[in-house]
């Protein structure tokens, strides 16, 4: 990835936290850390690697994403309303009342949604349903998914890890947004996950450990690895800063999960992240 | 030329002849692909036809991504373990997500037989009636079984296919016209309402020649889809009857007999008697012997019909 690439993802990331920051604040609440943390992964997906047609959001063989960690919703709409899928304008009806934006995501309500997710561990069984069903129709397909560190405390996550491996799915690439931090505390406090990669190294997934899983170069360079990868599914665990890129926010720690956010602090975070876009 | 066929026979049958026309269609199973008699579909479609172990969640929600990307899955295992298991895999990833995956849960209620208390699922319709889209349907023979699959297959919607495996006594002609979402009215009558599900049909069909040598004229109704339940068809029956009687083989509370009280105290209020498991869990054993130690013989239905004939004339 050359220079300008790199900060046009970087700068892109960034715009794409600030309409987070002013959906969350539209609504007065919401998951603003686990939002913030995965805006880089997604931004490095829509606009460097997915397969996608917004103007075709049915469109056969499309490369598809779930976000599992379906409270992220709002950073999944913040890049789907920037790509046109919707307007930009619609962000701001984030759970207001018939809204198409539920906290959650909701491929029913939402154009250009993949998947509804939202009871944790389901999303990355999904989405190995359908990288079996890409498989079966030999469309060339491949299928993002991204789930939480939290959520990887839930069973089905690794039924859904053995079936994959099993069915050698190298067309599955999944992400670990391993900010570390769940609702109730730190990670290693509450049910600890480690030595993760190797445990999804053992399930038999190719996995890739992303030292800075906020930096969109990284993040380039290990999906274009793993890319080649045959056989496997494919696991990036993406080191993450839960609220990455508003600095109140990831001082809030495991509060962060699902805050208040007021007008104030709406117009700070985008001061701060207009800094960072200057 | 459905005598004595096993229900999984015929099931696999009409499977086969569908994914032999429908590359959508697909079938997934959860180490009970032999006890459900799908194995062989994996000779014929190898891509089609596979098994994820035994991890029901998780097959729940591959068949939902596989639905979300144009596929029609068929998942199975015994009835609990595809419904009260895994109530919320159905509820979201299918259900809320509006995706077409079919659930077929075998041994229903108590012919689990021996596998006793564990599997011998008297709730599975309960859990899956509050979930918004379900359709659930259970047929009472091998003719209704094949002649529903085909419309299984073409609603566009999760369905609950509550299948008995071994042979079941028949019940229909092959000139049967099959409705999913309408009741059959299988013996017209005027003194009361008779309406069973699955394995009861036929017990039914059996109390109602008990019943005629009393001079009692049963209505007897074939409620194959208990959700959505033909409204109609149970009103328009106990208008004329006056009073009705339900058959399941399923705890009394949230099946059949919930179902059929909903629409009454709604439309046409009557008294009904439940005819089905009192809100306990199973027990090992055989067939007669269950049916026996529940209360769901022909002469249970026979009893139930006098005792609701009995209130209707006191009232």
């Amino acid at each position: 990835m050359n220079e300008t690439e790199t900060r046009f993802l970087e700068r892109k990331a960034t715009q794409i936290r600030k309409r987070i920051v002013e959906a969350i604040a539209s609504a007065g609440v919401g998951h603003i850390g686990g939002c913030l943390s995965v805006a880089d992964v997604l931004t490095v997906l829509y606009y460097k690697h997915m397969r996608i047609d917004c103007g075709r959001p049915d469109m056969c063989g499309r490369d598809r994403l779930i976000m599992s960690k379906g409270h992220a919703g709002p950073a999944v709409y913040a890049v789907l309303a920037d790509k046109g899928y919707f307007p930009i304008e619609a962000l701001l009806t984030v759970n207001q009342p018939e809204t198409r934006l539920p906290s959650h995501c909701d491929m029913v309500r939402t154009r250009g949604v993949d998947m509804t997710a939202g009871s944790l561990g389901q999303g990355l069984s999904c989405a190995v349903g359908m990288a079996k069903a890409s498989k079966i129709k030999k469309d060339g397909a491949r299928i993002y998914a991204i789930i939480g560190d939290g959520e990887s405390q839930e069973g089905q996550i690794w039924e859904a890890s053995m079936l994959a491996a099993h069915l050698k799915l190298d067309n599955l690439i999944a992400f670990l947004d391993y900010n570390k931090l769940q609702i109730d505390g730190p990670i290693c406090d509450i049910n600890g996950l480690e030595p993760v990669g190797d445990k999804w190294a053992a399930f038999g997934w190719n996995v890739l450990d992303v030292p800075d899983g906020n930096d969109t170069a990284q993040i380039d360079e290990a999906i274009a690895r793993v890319k080649t990868c045959v056989g496997k599914p494919s696991m990036l665990i993406l080191n993450t800063v839960k609220g990455k890129g508003v600095s109140f926010v990831e001082c809030a720690g495991a509060g962060n999960h699902n805050m208040t956010f007021s007008q104030e602090q709406k117009r700070a975070a985008l001061a701060e992240l207009d800094k960072e876009m200057a | 030329m459905y005598e004595n066929v096993e229900m999984r026979k015929v099931f696999c049958d009409e499977l086969d002849r569908l994914m032999e026309k429908d590359a959508r269609i697909a079938v997934l199973d959860a180490d009970l692909a032999k006890a459900n008699g799908t194995l062989r579909l994996r000779d014929k479609y190898p891509d089609r036809a596979f098994d994820v172990g035994i991890a029901e969640q998780n097959m729940a929600s591959v068949a939902a991504g596989m639905a979300a990307y144009g596929m029609i899955p068929f998942i199975g295992s015994f009835a609990p373990f595809v419904t009260r298991r895994i109530c919320d895999q159905l509820a979201i990833s299918v259900s809320y997500a509006c995706q077409s995956v079919k659930i077929v849960g075998s041994d229903p209620g108590i012919t689990a037989e021996y596998n006793g208390g564990t599997h011998m699922s008297f709730e599975d319709i309960g859990v899956l009636r509050s979930i918004p889209n379900f359709v659930i349907f259970e047929p009472a023979d091998a003719v209704e079984l094949a002649k529903s699959l085909p419309q299984i297959v073409a609603h566009d919607g999760p369905i609950y296919l509550r299948l008995a495996r071994k042979a079941a006594p028949v019940v229909y002609g092959g000139d049967y016209q099959f409705e999913l979402l309408s009741a059959d009215v299988l013996r017209p009558g005027k003194d009361v309402s008779v309406f069973a599900s699955g394995i009861m049909v036929h017990e039914a069909l059996e109390a109602e020649k008990l019943l005629r040598a009393e001079n009692i004229d049963a209505e007897i109704i074939n409620i194959h889809t208990v959700k959505p339940i033909d409204a109609d068809a149970v009103v328009s029956s106990v208008k004329k009857t006056g009073v009705a009687v339900t058959c399941e083989n399923h705890n009394v509370i949230g099946g059949l007999r919930s179902a059929v009280a909903e629409v009454l105290t709604e439309r046409c209020p009557a008294y009904i008697a439940a005819v089905g498991i009192p809100d306990c869990f199973g027990v090992v054993g055989k067939m007669p012997y269950l049916k026996e130690k529940f209360g769901l013989t022909s002469r249970d239905i026979a009893a139930a019909v006098r005792n609701a004939l009995d209130r209707k004339s006191k009232a």
